[in-house]
Formats: C-alpha cells, sequence, structure tokens
C-alpha cells in the first residue's frame, strides 16, 4: 500500500520534469556525425568520383536496394553507368559503406527525405553524387591503386616503387 | 410556468456542461498522462491542442460503424447506449450547488447505487452480443468486478448516511457544513474511492478492458460512435465518481465565500478528475484473482469494521 502512494506520488512529481520532447519541424534533433541516414556518392580531392563500380555494396545490401552498372572510360577508370538506390526499402544498416573498398558510398546525418509519390525514393546518380570528400578528406583510391587510370602513371602512386624490369634482374 | 422552464434551462444546461466535461477529458487526458510521463502530448492543433476534442468527435462519427455479422444486432446496438443512459441519469441526483440540481431526491444516494450498478449490463450485455471469446471474458471480468465492488461501495457510503441521517445528497452537502467527512469518516473514503475506480473501471481496475490480455475487452467489436458511447461513458464515469465523492467527502460546493458554490464544486471535482488519471499513469493493473481477493478479503471485513465503529461512537455521542 506505501509503495502504491509512492508510486503514485513519484508520478505526480514528473509533472515538474523536463520533458523529453523535441517539437521536431520547429526543433531539430542533434544528430551525431556517424548517424546513418541519406547514402551519398563521394568524390575524391581532384573532383573524380571515387566509385569504381566494384558491386560490393550491391551485394552486401540484406534488402537489395542498391542496383548500378560499372563501365570504364577510355584511359581505363572505372565508374558506374548507374547508380540508383531504393530509398523505400533502404533499411539505412550501412553495410554497403562497410563493404566499400574506395570509400565511395557513405551513409550521412540526413533523414528528412519523405515524399509523396514512393517514385521519388528511388535515388538516381545524379541524385546521390555530392560534391564533397565526406568523412575521408584527402582519400584518392586510384592514388594509391596500382593501376594506372589516367590519375597518375604506373608507379608513382604514394606507396609506390617505380615497376621493376624484370628482364634486368635475371643473372 | 416559470419553475419548469428553470427546471429545463438546468437539466439542458447540465447535459450540455457535461457532454462537453466528457468531451474536453479526451483532451485533458492526453495531456496529463503526458506530462507524467515526460511527454508534451497533443499540441499542434488549435491552441494547446485543444482541438484534438473536435478531431477526434469527428473521427469517431465518420468511421465506420460496423455490426459483426455474428453479434446479437439488437443487444449489441442497445449495450453502448445503456452505460451513457446510466451515468447521466445518476448526475440527475447530484448537487453541483445549493440551487442547481435537478431533482433532490430524499433517497439520492441509493438512486446514485442503483444507476451506477445498472451501468454494469452495458458490459456484460456488450460482451455477450458480440459473440467473442475476449469480448465475453472482459464482460464476465465486468459482472463480477462490478458486484463484488458494488457490495461495499453501499457500505462504505453508510457511514456519511448515519452521520445525516439522510440519503438526500443536498442534505448530506449541507450537513458538512461544520466539518468535511473525510475527516470523519477517512476509512470509508478511501474504500468508496477504491470502489469508484472499480466501478468506472479506469486503470488500474480496467481488467474488463485490459487490452494488453483481451484485445480491448468487452469493447473489442465495437466501432465508430457506438464504441464513442462507451469512451464517452467511461469520462461521464470518471467525472460522475469525482463529483460524488466531492460532495459525500469534500463538502460539495462548500468553501470560503470568495468564490461561487459552483466554482468550489467545480475545482473539488477537477482535482478528483486528475487524480483518477494520474492513477492511470502510475500504477499497474492488478490480476484479475489479485482484485477479487482484495475487494471480499481486505475492503469488504474493513467497510464492516468501518460501519461498525462509526456506528458505535455515533451511539455512543448520541447517549442521553
Amino acid at each position: 500500500m506505501i509503495s502504491l502512494i509512492r508510486s503514485i506520488w513519484l508520478t505526480f512529481l514528473h509533472l515538474f520534469h523536463k520533458k523529453e520532447t523535441i517539437q521536431y519541424p520547429e526543433e531539430k534533433v542533434q544528430l551525431k556525425p556517424r548517424y546513418r541516414g541519406r547514402i551519398v556518392l563521394t568524390r575524391d580531392p581532384d573532383g573524380g568520383e571515387r566509385c569504381v563500380g566494384c558491386y560490393l555494396c550491391a551485394a552486401a545490401c540484406p534488402v537489395d536496394c542498391i542496383a548500378l552498372q560499372a563501365t570504364e572510360n577510355e584511359e581505363g577508370r572505372r565508374y558506374p553507368e548507374f547508380f540508383r538506390i531504393n530509398f523505400s526499402r533502404c533499411i539505412f544498416c550501412g553495410f554497403c559503406e562497410e563493404a566499400c573498398p574506395t570509400y565511395a558510398i557513405q551513409l550521412i546525418p540526413d533523414f528528412e527525405m519523405a515524399e509523396y509519390v514512393r517514385q521519388n525514393l528511388v535515388y538516381e546518380k545524379e541524385d546521390l553524387l555530392i560534391n564533397s570528400q565526406g568523412k575521408y578528406p584527402g582519400y584518392n583510391y586510384y592514388k594509391v591503386a596500382g593501376l594506372d587510370a589516367g590519375v597518375k602513371g604506373k608507379g608513382e602512386g604514394e606507396n609506390e616503387e617505380p615497376p621493376i624490369d624484370r628482364h634486368s634482374l635475371l643473372p | 410556468m416559470s419553475e419548469t422552464l428553470t427546471y429545463w434551462i438546468v437539466i439542458i444546461g447540465i447535459l450540455f456542461v457535461l457532454l462537453n466535461v466528457a468531451a474536453l477529458l479526451i483532451w485533458v487526458e492526453r495531456r496529463m498522462l503526458a506530462l507524467w510521463q515526460d511527454r508534451l502530448g497533443p499540441n499542434r492543433a488549435g491552441p494547446l491542442g485543444l482541438f484534438i476534442v473536435l478531431a477526434d468527435t469527428l473521427k469517431l462519427f465518420f468511421k465506420e460503424d460496423w455490426t459483426p455479422p455474428f453479434a446479437d444486432r439488437n443487444v449489441f446496438v442497445m449495450a453502448p447506449a445503456v452505460v451513457v443512459i446510466c451515468v447521466l441519469l445518476s448526475f440527475a441526483v447530484i448537487p453541483f450547488a445549493p440551487n442547481i440540481q435537478i431533482v433532490d431526491l430524499n433517497i439520492g444516494l441509493l438512486f446514485f447505487l442503483g444507476m451506477s450498478s445498472l451501468g454494469v449490463y452495458s458490459i456484460v450485455l456488450g460482451g455477450w452480443a458480440s459473440n467473442n471469446k475476449y469480448s465475453l471474458l472482459g464482460a464476465l471480468r465486468g459482472a463480477s468486478q462490478m458486484i463484488s465492488y458494488e457490495v461495499f461501495m453501499a457500505l462504505s457510503l453508510m457511514g456519511v448516511v448515519m452521520l445525516t441521517g439522510s440519503f438526500s445528497l443536498h442534505a448530506i452537502v449541507e450537513a458538512q457544513k461544520n466539518c468535511w467527512f473525510i475527516l470523519l469518516q477517512p476509512v470509508g473514503f478511501v474504500i468508496f474511492f477504491i470502489a469508484g475506480i472499480a466501478e468506472t473501471h479506469r486503470l488500474p481496475f480496467d481488467i474488463p478492458e485490459a487490452e494488453s490480455e483481451l484485445v480491448a475487452g468487452f469493447h473489442s467489436e465495437y466501432s465508430g460512435m457506438k464504441f464513442g458511447m462507451f469512451f464517452i461513458g467511461e469520462y461521464l464515469g470518471i467525472t460522475l465518481i469525482s463529483a460524488i465523492t466531492v460532495a459525500l467527502f469534500f463538502g460539495g460546493w462548500l468553501g470560503p465565500a470568495f468564490l461561487p458554490p459552483i466554482v468550489w464544486f467545480i475545482i473539488k471535482t477537477t482535482g478528483f478528475i486528475l487524480f483518477f488519471i494520474l492513477l492511470r499513469a502510475s500504477l499497474p493493473r492488478p490480476r484479475y484473482d489479485q482484485l477479487m481477493e482484495y475487494g471480499w478479503k481486505v475492503l469488504l471485513p474493513l467497510s464492516l469494521l468501518n460501519l461498525l465503529v462509526t456506528g458505535g461512537i455515533i451511539l455512543l455521542l448520541n447517549q442521553p
């Protein structure tokens, strides 16, 4: 009986506590920098697309909401011909970001993407691509890759030795 | 002629106020519950969110009013009306102020008890006519809860009746001029209030409804305005129990003279309505058998003891 009265009293005191409610449209939520919201495709410091069209994000996606088609330009640099994310399916798990070997696909703290028409939730490459390096500034995949794709010559990369003519090593 | 007119004005006025209070309680309950749970509650539609009353009522009116094909149609339609009628009839004997009372029956208290007992038919018939096992279980619980709590609800009030010497609610309020009956009958008050919560089947005694066990209990099959009737009946029930508690134990309209009597009555009643909501915010629902045990093994003996002691003291004081 005493405990009942005590719990009634304690509940009553909650009248004077600070309210948890955030009055959303007027008052925004404070999102953490690593919040997993809208998915973007980032660019490298030179402004080129980071995505190399490896399909790892599409393979990692548990709800199969990512579709892309890889292609190559004349210098041999791979990029996605189209890149489509269906946000009406996306569960914002971030597996695509973890799978991405070139830090191209990233989740950013933005969730305000409601639409009246469902089809508008299908984002194409031009909707996804942003003019920013995202969470990994300064990273340029083709600068560290052992591949000449028009960014640097073979062996001119940051952690690379120039290629050795193996025939010269012959005894 | 003018007397008849006054009666009509009082009746229509009370009906109007009560129905509006019942509607307003939708908003009050949601706001207060929210505040006690560290939320803000509905505050978007209109000033302070007051238009939610309007929105909710409109919603109830426009919802599909569906009668299940397996239900007993006539009884199904009648049941929700019973609770509202019974509760509204009980308000006829409530003394809101010295001159605002529809009828001052000399058996006013008995009339109130009778009417609130009739309210249980709404639950039983509604649950039975729904032809649904959850509804039936809810109705079953409702019936046994009401019957067992009815017993000492009346018994706990006998102390007040003995002190006044009358069943008339007007006389009972008048008798509290010197001392509110809460001071003379604290045990009676506590028992009556607990029984009153059970009578309105509000939390924590909402086991006929028990949405976590029985879908929605006796009104699982109800929709639209028929559900709205149960809804309004519940809020009117809260108001009724609050008003009667105020009249019986807290001096009704009596209070310092700087406010008119009706205002005192409203203030006190509002306090009790808020306490009802606070109970909902704070207490868990007891198990069905716990409720029965508590009623028959604790509250019934206690109210009998209260009756005995009150009677003994009155006899002792009135001895020549």
